[in-house]
């Protein structure tokens, strides 16, 4: 078994940090148990399970650090591993942006962990395949999918006395179904802390159906359209948003979130109506409440009614600009409206209904401008109705330009650890077709 | 990308953005680097392990492969070091047959107690998922190679050269840089050696040492609230450091002073010029968009070879097998055996290349086993073949394994990955400047840049590094904002001319990713430069 409880972590990192004669000393250990299965041709390809543990020694002499590693726990072996970061310490250059550890810190509880997630068998896994297998074969298509799962841990402790543990649990799941005329694709996506909440039989009904409906797909020309995306789609390209917000590349002008003199922090740069932040403890994704150096994590707002509130400042930075820091989040969080998907297609007149969107590349980084495709489902709405199938679209599109002509927001969905809403957007850019069913 | 990778992109540094945490291993200190590792007889003992216990639980097939990685990176920013990184993973993975389906498993207890645990964890995952395999599992035929052993011809092991040698060399290409006008720079240098050892069921033992280098850079100039950045020019390649001499004899001259480099890379010498290119970006004109000709410098070509043709022809994604991930492809089997499918022009010939000297791809076998080799893919223009590995021959009436089978590490199930796919060099006689000269209007594209295809592999969009406009067979200037749009068989059908064998070069990625769970591999893609008919280029500027 790869996790250790919360009090097995201490008296191991406690033992461990017992052998340090550094300066300064910071210990991680963390570990996994978790298991996968795959399939595609309505059959298994491959399966596999994982367990692991491993700690990390980081010793410090003045302003030089060494890192060692090991994963193995008897005395011998705790104390080879931090002698040998003491020697690389000694061993290193000094490294100008070297910080102190921190002090004890007080963290939330986090509510990561669920038994029922760590407790997935092979044979639930096979039971998750088979309830996609058999239904696509009975709607005349073929599955391809992949089930993820299990356990995690992580401590820290280091020499100023503080102490960090988390144990969290995640499943994640995604399907493609393709009609076997060729024609025709639908994909689905599911993650969850809790596998309670997961209905495999029913996200794979939802990849069917679409699937189903995506047959022959007519061409339309590219331009500029209204487009719902679904919460997978929208969180392609708000991710883009999300990696702009550090505030080192900020200041030192390499960022969209720099501008002439300065950075954007306290502008309002999209739709008033856009509210973005991290929470831990939400409770549809929650995260650990403390991050890679021992900070506590909570809920932080990025952008409020549209403007920027906050840029993530390391420890480091921070200093250098005499300001706290602000760690990086370890979640995404977008505020929504009460529009199901359903209220969104109604209320449009003419407009394209995306489910994914697929290879997204950054052309542009000065301007967030993207690049990428539509794929498993793109749908032509005429008023307020589903008309057909449309074939997919190549964008190139800015995050920042999609949330300056927002229309409407929908209910917020999990995806990827995330929260995202349905978003009825105007005048997106497709600039040319895809053949690619 | 799933949320951890967003979470983690988010709050790392720029140096740290570029290294996949799957290819860390433990920490360890530079001179473990140079510890032997086990030797090859107690291998041999420990593979055994895995292949009788496997048969015994009645395996029909098992392999195992004992690998030890040893990878070292270091990073740089302008005048500081920002880490230096030396990395070891060891352990095994056990492969099996059972009930006519795969099995596998692996651990880090290379004894053979732990060795026995895996290949029994391995039999019973093979024997659980076969309730669900419709079809067994057939493997080509193999020759029994007995004891061998391959290595990558190299002149200076990077494990050998002191870090303080390294780290002075960034450092002064980062001088260099700073020193002719840019605001920033961060630089990094990619070592990696696998010491990966096979056995099978069907008796080879192979031993092989697999080293890899990739120096780059990225320098960023700022000015009137822009920022442009040129990355290097550089390609990874399947070498030792003596990559790193910068051999004049190995260099090319490309239009308006660019410098190119073949076997060879000065990285001091790119940086310069880096660096006063990065500040003409600034204010280079904005493309008018339309259609050109383009001219595509083959460290750039090597990207659009890779995406629109070595994914396409990868059997397992022909097949279905990659339908939920990376997708399907539109090189379906029955184009292939229509024996007149026209990928490209008749001057349009690409070869599959497991062997090639100085390439990302190259090793001696494969992960199970098969003797690499080098075959045809396209034919004049003609799709003649694809990339497959045992237990697909069958499935396109071939009775041998192209040898593409891969996993990135020991505790990873090998599956098909891509081999070396080059465009081969024209015939006759050709320059870059004489291509140049014979173009109207078009755009010279030097570098690797944006990149984005879709999942059957027709539409994509490429942008690069630097763009110059061809006027009358002229360079006439920098351009901004370029990126071209095509469709994967009216680009290739509309190649028209390919520079000579003394303009070729390899492009090459470290981080080639497909399958679930996601695995990267190193590939590298050969070409001259090559002239492209009536191309779509879009302007990629935008105010916000």
């Amino acid at each position: 078994m790869g996790i250790f409880s919360k009090e097995e972590a201490r008296k191991i990192l406690e033992k461990a940090m017992s052998f340090s004669t550094a300066d300064a000393c910071v210990i991680n250990l963390s570990g996994s148990d978790s298991g996968n299965i795959r399939y595609a041709r309505n059959t298994v390809s491959t399966s596999g399970s994982q367990s692991n543990q491993s700690m990390a020694v980081n010793a410090s002499f003045g302003k030089k650090s060494g890192t060692a590693t090991i994963d193995e726990f008897d005395d011998a072996s705790l104390e080879k591993v931090v002698r040998r970061a003491e020697e690389l310490a000694k061993l290193s250059p000094e490294n100008p942006e070297f910080m102190e550890p921190l002090g004890p810190q007080s963290y939330d509880e986090s509510k990561t962990y669920v038994e029922a997630t760590a407790n997935i068998t092979p044979e639930y896994r096979a039971e998750v395949a088979n309830s996609s297998i058999s239904p696509a074969v009975a709607n005349d298509v073929t599955a391809a999918g992949f089930l993820d799962g299990g356990a995690g841990f992580s401590a820290m402790m280091n020499s100023n006395g503080l102490f960090a543990y988390n144990k969290s649990t995640n499943v994640e799941f995604t399907v493609t179904m393709r009609t076997n005329d060729g024609t025709g694709s639908g994909w689905v996506t599911r993650d969850y802390n809790d596998i309670t909440k997961f209905d495999a039989a029913e996200a794979s009904k939802v990849a069917i159906d679409k699937a189903v409906m995506s047959r022959e797909a007519k061409a339309i020309e590219p331009g500029k359209y209204t487009v719902i995306l679904e919460p997978s789609a929208g969180l392609g390209l708000l991710q883009g948003l999300g990696r702009s917000i550090d505030a080192r590349s900020a200041d030192e002008g390499r960022s969209f979130m720099s501008k002439e003199g300065g950075t954007k922090l306290g502008e309002k740069i999209v739709d008033e109506r856009v509210n973005l932040w991290s929470d831990p403890l939400n409770e549809e994704v929650p995260a650990a409440t403390w991050d890679g150096e021992g900070q506590p994590l909570k809920k932080t707002t990025w952008i409020e009614n549209g403007v920027v509130k906050n840029l993530a400042y390391g420890r480091y930075w921070a200093k250098q600009k005499g300001v706290d820091p602000v760690p990086f989040p370890s979640n995404f969080i977008m505020g929504g409206g009460d529009a199901s998907l359903e209220d969104l297609i109604k209320s449009t007149k003419k407009g394209i209904l995306v489910t994914r969107l697929w290879y997204i590349r950054s052309v542009d980084p000065q301007t967030l401008l993207y690049t990428g495709l539509t794929r498993d489902g793109t749908f032509y709405i005429e008023n307020g109705k589903i008309k057909y199938p449309v074939k997919n679209f190549r964008f190139n599109e800015s995050p920042i330009i999609m949330l300056n002509n927002l229309e409407t927001l929908g209910k917020q969905v999990r995806v990827d650890g995330s929260l995202i809403p349905y978003m009825k957007i105007r005048d997106f850019t497709f600039t040319s077709l895809s053949d690619a069913v | 990308m799933k949320r951890r990778n967003f979470v983690q992109m988010a709050g790392m540094g720029a140096g740290a953005l570029m290294v996949p945490s799957m290819l860390l291993g433990n920490s360890i200190p530079t001179e473990a680097l140079l510890e032997p590792g086990m030797d090859t007889l107690v291998k041999k003992q420990l593979a055994d392990v895995a292949l009788n216990t496997a048969k015994s639980l009645g395996a029909t097939y098992a392999d195992a492969r004992i690998g030890r990685y040893l990878n070292q990176y270091v990073f740089t920013r302008e005048e500081k070091v920002q880490n230096v990184v030396n990395t070891e993973s060891f352990g095994i993975g056990v492969r099996v047959i059972a009930n006519g389906t795969w099995g596998f498993a692996s651990t880090n207890d290379v004894t053979d107690s732990g060795i026995k645990k895996a290949t029994q964890e391995a039999v019973a995952i093979a024997k659980a998922n076969s309730k669900f395999q419709k079809e067994p599992v057939v493997l080509a035929p193999v020759d029994s190679y007995g004891e061998v052993s391959w290595k990558t011809p190299l002149k200076k092991d990077f494990k050998d050269v002191p870090v303080s040698e390294k780290v002075d060399l960034l450092l002064t290409a980062n001088a260099a840089a700073m020193n002719n006008g840019a605001s920033y720079v961060n630089s990094a240098l990619f070592m990696v050696n696998e010491q990966k050892y096979f056995a099978s069921t069907e008796g080879s033992y192979i031993d092989q040492d697999v080293h890899r280098i990739w120096p780059t850079f990225g320098v960023t100039a700022i000015g009137d609230g822009k920022f442009k950045t040129r990355q290097a020019m550089s390609a990874p390649m399947g070498m030792g450091y003596e990559y790193l001499d910068g051999l004049e004899s190995e260099k090319l001259e490309g239009p308006a002073g660019l410098k190119l480099y073949r076997n060879s890379y000065d990285i001091i010498e790119d940086a310069t010029t880096a660096a006063k290119q990065a500040k003409e970006m600034l204010t280079a004109k904005s493309v008018d968009a339309g259609k050109y000709d383009l001219v595509l410098e083959p460290n750039h070509l090597g990207l659009t070879i890779h995406e629109s043709v070595g994914h396409p022809t990868e059997l397992d994604r022909v097949l279905g097998y990659e339908a939920n991930y990376a997708g399907t492809s539109f090189a379906t089997i029955d184009k292939w055996k229509s024996g007149d499918f026209k990928y490209g022009s008749d001057i349009v010939n690409i070869v599959a290349d497991k062997v090639q000297q100085g390439s990302l791809g190259a090793v001696g076998w494969d992960d199970e086993g098969v003797k690499t080799k080098q075959w045809d893919i396209i034919r004049d223009g003609v799709l003649v073949n694809y990339q497959a590995i045992r237990d697909q021959v069958k499935m396109i009436d071939q009775n041998e394994s192209h040898g593409c089978c891969y996993a990135q590490s020991w505790n990873d199930v090998q599956f098909q990955r891509m081999p070396n796919i080059s465009l081969e060099a024209g015939k006759e006689p050709y320059s870059i400047s004489e291509m140049i000269k014979d173009v109207e209007k078009g755009i010279y594209i030097a570098g690797r840049g944006s990149y984005s295809i879709d999942q059957q592999r027709y539409n994509f969009q490429f942008g690069g590094t630097v763009f110059y406009e061809i006027k009358d067979g002229k360079i006439v200037g920098m351009l901004n904002d370029v990126a071209y749009q095509s469709n994967t068989q009216e680009f290739w059908n509309s190649c028209a001319k390919i520079c000579d064998q003394s303009d070729y070069r390899l492009f090459g990625s470290f981080f080639d990713g497909k399958g679930q769970p996601s695995q990267v591999s190193a590939v590298s893609h050969g070409s001259a430069t090559t002239r492209f008919n009536d191309i779509n280029v879009i302007n990629t500027g935008r105010n916000v």
